[in-house]
C-alpha cells in the first residue's frame, strides 16, 4: 500500500507541478528567456511578458488563468514591488520576486510587500522546481477551515513534502476551489468585483475587512496579532495566514494614510467648515462626480488635494482631500449645533474627501465594485459624489457582505446608540474585510470618526435627526469618496463620532451616493444633521434609514449616505447643515453631499452627532480615537470632513482606517484607479 | 575532438570567463531546445551591444547620471549572470559600486575594462561554439554531462 501510494504520489508529483500556470515578468530578454526555459523544464505552463502593465492586464482579464506570478524587481514601466502589491491585492496570487540584487534590504522589502519568495538571479532550476509549494500553501490557507478534516489529511501529506502528497495536493486544489466557493460567502466578491469573484483565494470583502478592522481596533494596532484577530473575527474559512498577510497590508496602508491624514487634517482645519465648495470635485479626480461637491469642494479641494498627495489614494486622495478639508469637521465638532455645522461643513468638505475616499475605497474594493457603487450612488445621490458613492456603494455592498447591514447597522447604531452605530457600522465596515470593502469600512470608520466627532458634540446634530434626512446626501457624497476620506475624518473628530462607525459606512455611502443625498432623500432621515458628510450621520439617522435605505448604497453605505447626506451637509456645508439639519434632508444632503463626498465622514459625524447619538459619538470617538482609524481615514478619505468633529473624526478615523486599509491595499493594486497607492 | 572541446570549455571555466551558470544553460538544452545555449548567447550579444552603447552615451554626459548608469549596468549584470559570464559580471558589480559612491573616473575606467572582458569573452565563446558545431550533436551530449 505504501508503495502504491508512493508510486501514485510520484505520478501525481510529476503531474501536479506540471499543471502550474506561471506568469513570468522580466524586462531583460535574456533573463526572461532563461526563466521561461527553466520553467518549461519543470513542466510548468509558462506565459511571459516583459511589461508589467501587460502582465497586470493579463491577470485582470482572467483571474483564474494563472496560479503564480514571478516578477523581476527592476523594471522600467513599473516597480516590481508595486506589481507585487497589486497582484496580491487584486488577485491574491502568490508572487515570487526575482532580482540580480540579493541585498537583504530588498529581500525584506519583498517580504513586507507580500512576496511569497525572493529569488536571486541567476535562478537555478532546483529553486524553480519548488515554487509550486507557494501555490499550494496559499490555496490551503484559504479554504482551510472549510476543508476541515479533509485538509488535515492532506496537510499531513502535503506538508510532507512535495512529492508525497501530490495526489493530496491535487485533491486539495480541487477542494480548494470548492472551499473557495464556500468561503466566498464571506467575501462579497461575487457581485461586486469581478476580480473578487470566486477564486480559490481569500477575498477581503468589505464586510470581512470591516470585521478585521474592528478586531484590530479592539486589540489595538500595536497588539493586533493575526491569531487574536482571527479569533475575534470569528470567520469561518479564514486562516491565520490570511489574516497575517492582510494585517501586513493593512499596516502599510495605515502608514500611508497617516501621512496623508495629517496633511488633510491640517487642511481641513484650515479650510474651515464652510466649504461647501469643498466638494470641489477637483480633488476627486477619481470622483468626477464630485463636481457637485465642487461647490463645496473648494475647501475640500484644498484639503483634498493635499490629501491626494497622500498618494495613497491616488484618486481618492483628491477627493479625500476635499474631505480633509472637511476637516473642518473638527470645526464641526463644536458641539452639537455648531459641531454639526462644522461637521457638516466639514462634511461637505469631506464629501469631496469622502468621495475620494470612497473612491479609494472603491479602489480597494477592487474597483469594479466601486464603479458599481458609483453608479449606485449616482443614481442615488445625484450629486456628483454619486459616482463616487456608487462605487462605494456598490463596493460597499459587495464588499460588505452585508452592505445593507453595514449601513443599516450603522443606522441602527445610530438609532440605538449613536455610538454603537459608529462602532457598529464602523466595525462592520471595518470588518468589511477585504480592502475592497475597505471603502465601506472606511466609511464606517470614518463614520465613526466623524460620528464621534459629530456625535460627541454633535450629538445635537444628530438630534436634529432631521439633519439626517436633509443631509442624507452628504453622506452619499461621502459614500464613495468619503469613505476613504472618511478615515481622515476620524482624526478630526473622534469626538463625537461615535457615529463613525456609522459614518464610515456612510462615507462610503456618501461617496457613492455622491452625497448628493439623493440616496438619502428617501431617507429623510433626519439627516438633517447635515452631518451627512458623515455617512455616519446617516447612520444616525437613527439607523433608520440605513437599514431601510439600504438603498442605493447597496451596501448600506448608501444608507449611511442617505443619512449622511443629510448630515453631510455638515461637512461641507456645515453651515447649512446646521440648519439643513432640520430642514429637509434634501438640503442637507446637498450640502452634505458636498461634504459627503469628502466629508462624508465628517458629515456623517456631524450627523451622528446630531442624532444625539452621543453614545455613538463617544463610541465613534473611541473609534475615532483610534488614531489609527483616523489616520486612515484621513489618509484615505480625505475626510476632509474632519471638521465634523467627533463624528467626523470618528468617521474619518474609521473610514480612514478602513480606507487606509483598503487604500493601502488598493493603492497597490489600483494602479488603474489612479490610486496611487503611494507606491 | 571531443576532448579538445572539453578542454576548451574547461579552460574557459578555469580562466573565469564562464561559470556554472553556463553549465545550467547547457543542461537546459535538449531535443526540444537543441540550440538553446547558442540562442541565449546570441540574444545576450544583441542585448549587451545595446546596453553598452547606452552606457557609453551616458558616460559622455557631464555630470554623470549615476542612478541611470547604475540602472543600465544592473540590467547588464543581470543578463551577464544569466549566461554565466563571470568576468563581465564582476566588472558590472565594480561599475555599480563606483556609481553608488559617485566616482566618475572609477566608472569610466571600469567600463573600459568591462568592454575588454566582454570582447574577449565573445571571441572565446564564438570559437567554442564553432568547434562544438563541428564536432556535432553527439559530442555535445557527451560534453554536457
Amino acid at each position: 500500500m505504501t508503495v502504491e501510494k508512493i508510486m501514485s504520489d510520484s505520478e501525481s508529483y510529476d503531474d501536479f507541478p506540471a499543471r502550474l500556470r506561471v506568469l513570468a515578468v522580466d524586462d531583460n530578454p535574456i533573463c526572461l528567456k532563461l526563466l521561461e526555459t527553466l520553467l518549461r523544464k519543470c513542466q510548468y505552463h509558462v506565459t511571459t511578458t516583459s511589461q508589467a502593465r501587460m502582465a497586470l492586464k493579463m491577470l485582470r482579464e482572467n483571474k483564474d488563468r494563472f496560479d503564480l506570478v514571478i516578477s523581476d524587481v527592476h523594471m522600467p514601466d513599473m516597480d516590481g514591488f508595486k506589481l507585487l502589491e497589486l497582484v496580491g491585492l487584486e488577485m491574491d496570487l502568490p508572487v515570487i520576486m526575482l532580482s540580480a540584487n540579493g541585498d537583504p534590504k530588498l529581500v525584506m522589502k519583498g517580504i513586507t510587500h507580500g512576496a511569497c519568495d525572493y529569488l536571486v538571479k541567476p535562478v537555478r532550476i532546483e529553486e524553480l522546481r519548488n515554487i509550486w509549494q507557494h501555490v499550494i500553501r496559499k490555496k490551503r490557507t484559504e479554504p482551510k477551515n472549510q476543508n476541515g478534516s479533509a485538509d488535515q489529511g492532506n496537510d499531513n501529506q502535503s506538508s510532507g513534502e512535495g512529492n508525497g502528497s501530490q495526489a493530496d495536493r491535487n485533491g486539495k486544489c480541487n477542494r480548494k476551489r470548492k472551499d473557495e466557493e464556500d468561503f466566498s460567502e464571506d467575501n462579497e466578491n461575487e457581485n461586486e468585483d469581478p476580480a473578487a469573484s470566486k477564486k480559490p483565494r481569500v477575498v477581503w470583502s468589505i464586510q470581512l475587512h470591516r470585521k478585521f478592522v474592528v478586531a484590530v481596533n479592539q486589540l489595538g494596532i500595536e497588539k493586533a496579532v493575526p491569531k487574536r484577530i482571527l479569533d475575534l473575527m470569528n470567520v469561518e474559512g479564514l486562516t491565520r495566514e490570511n489574516v497575517a498577510s492582510h494585517l501586513q497590508k493593512y499596516r502599510l496602508y495605515l502608514k500611508r494614510i497617516s501621512s496623508v491624514a495629517s496633511q488633510q487634517a491640517n487642511m481641513v482645519a484650515a479650510l474651515g467648515v464652510k466649504d461647501s465648495h469643498f466638494m470641489r470635485t477637483a480633488p476627486f479626480e477619481g470622483l468626477g462626480d464630485f463636481r457637485t461637491l465642487s461647490g463645496q469642494g473648494r475647501f475640500a479641494s484644498a484639503a483634498l488635494s493635499h490629501y491626494t498627495t497622500g498618494g495613497m489614494f491616488g484618486r481618492l486622495n483628491t477627493p479625500n482631500v476635499n474631505l480633509r478639508n472637511l476637516s473642518p469637521s473638527t470645526l464641526i465638532q463644536p458641539d452639537h449645533g455648531q459641531n454639526i455645522t462644522n461637521s457638516i461643513s466639514s462634511l461637505g468638505k469631506v464629501h469631496p474627501a469622502l468621495a475620494s475616499t470612497n473612491q479609494s475605497q472603491s479602489l480597494f474594493q477592487g474597483i469594479p465594485s466601486s464603479l458599481e457603487l458609483d453608479q449606485l450612488q449616482q443614481s442615488k445621490c445625484g450629486t456628483g459624489m454619486t459616482s463616487f458613492n456608487a462605487i462605494d456603494n456598490s463596493r460597499l455592498r459587495s464588499r460588505f457582505s452585508d452592505p445593507g447591514a453595514a449601513i443599516n447597522s450603522s443606522s441602527n447604531i445610530f438609532n440605538s446608540s449613536t455610538n454603537m452605530m459608529l462602532h457598529g457600522s464602523y466595525q462592520q465596515t471595518m470588518s468589511g474585510g477585504g480592502f475592497g470593502n475597505q471603502s465601506s469600512q472606511n466609511m464606517a470608520s470614518l463614520n465613526l470618526d466623524t460620528f464621534n466627532v459629530g456625535v460627541n458634540s454633535s450629538s445635537s446634530l444628530l438630534d436634529s435627526g432631521t439633519i439626517q434626512s436633509s443631509t442624507t446626501q452628504p453622506a452619499s457624497l461621502l459614500s464613495t469618496e468619503p469613505f476613504h476620506s472618511q478615515p481622515p475624518m476620524r482624526t478630526t473628530g473622534n469626538s463625537g463620532f461615535s457615529n463613525d462607525p456609522y459614518l464610515q459606512k456612510n462615507p462610503i455611502d456618501i461617496s457613492s451616493s455622491t452625497m448628493s443625498l439623493p440616496l438619502e432623500d428617501s431617507r429623510e432621515m433626519q439627516y438633517q444633521q447635515g452631518l451627512v458628510g458623515d455617512v455616519q450621520n446617516i447612520s444616525h439617522i437613527p439607523s433608520q434609514r440605513w437599514g431601510e435605505q439600504g438603498q442605493s448604497y447597496g451596501h448600506g453605505s448608501t444608507a449611511t449616505f442617505g443619512s449622511l447626506n443629510a448630515h453631510v451637509p455638515v461637512s461641507g456645508v456645515v453651515s447649512p447643515l446646521s440648519h439643513s439639519l432640520d430642514q429637509d434632508s434634501g438640503i442637507v444632503n446637498e450640502k452634505m453631499g458636498v461634504f459627503m463626498n469628502g466629508r462624508f465622514a465628517g458629515g456623517a459625524s456631524t450627523l451622528m452627532l446630531q442624532n444625539g447619538n452621543e453614545k455613538l459619538a463617544s463610541e465613534s470617538r473611541a473609534m475615532a480615537n483610534d488614531s489609527f482609524l483616523l489616520e486612515q481615514q484621513k489618509i484615505q478619505t480625505v475626510f476632509a470632513p474632519r471638521s465634523y468633529d467627533p463624528l467626523d473624526a470618528m468617521m474619518n478615523a474609521m473610514i480612514k482606517r478602513e480606507q487606509d486599509e483598503t487604500i493601502a491595499n488598493y493603492d497597490f493594486g489600483f494602479d488603474d484607479y489612479s490610486f496611487e497607492s503611494g507606491m | 575532438m571531443q576532448r579538445q572541446l572539453a578542454n576548451m570549455k574547461q579552460s574557459l571555466f578555469d580562466q573565469g570567463y564562464l561559470d556554472e551558470q553556463f553549465i545550467q544553460l547547457e543542461e537546459l538544452q535538449d531535443d526540444a531546445n537543441p540550440n538553446f545555449v547558442e540562442e541565449v548567447v546570441t540574444l545576450y550579444y544583441r542585448d549587451s551591444a545595446r546596453l553598452i552603447q547606452s552606457i557609453e552615451q551616458a558616460l559622455e554626459k557631464s555630470p554623470l547620471d549615476f542612478s541611470k548608469l547604475e540602472c543600465l549596468m544592473h540590467q547588464f549584470k543581470g543578463s551577464s549572470s544569466s549566461i554565466g559570464a563571470k568576468r563581465v559580471k564582476s566588472e558590472c558589480t565594480q561599475f555599480k559600486e563606483y556609481c553608488r559612491v559617485g566616482n566618475s573616473d572609477g566608472c569610466k575606467r571600469t567600463f573600459q575594462q568591462l568592454k575588454k572582458e566582454y570582447a574577449t569573452l565573445k571571441k572565446k565563446v564564438e570559437v567554442y561554439f564553432q568547434f562544438a558545431r563541428q564536432i556535432g550533436p553527439v559530442e555535445k551530449a557527451c560534453r554536457s554531462k
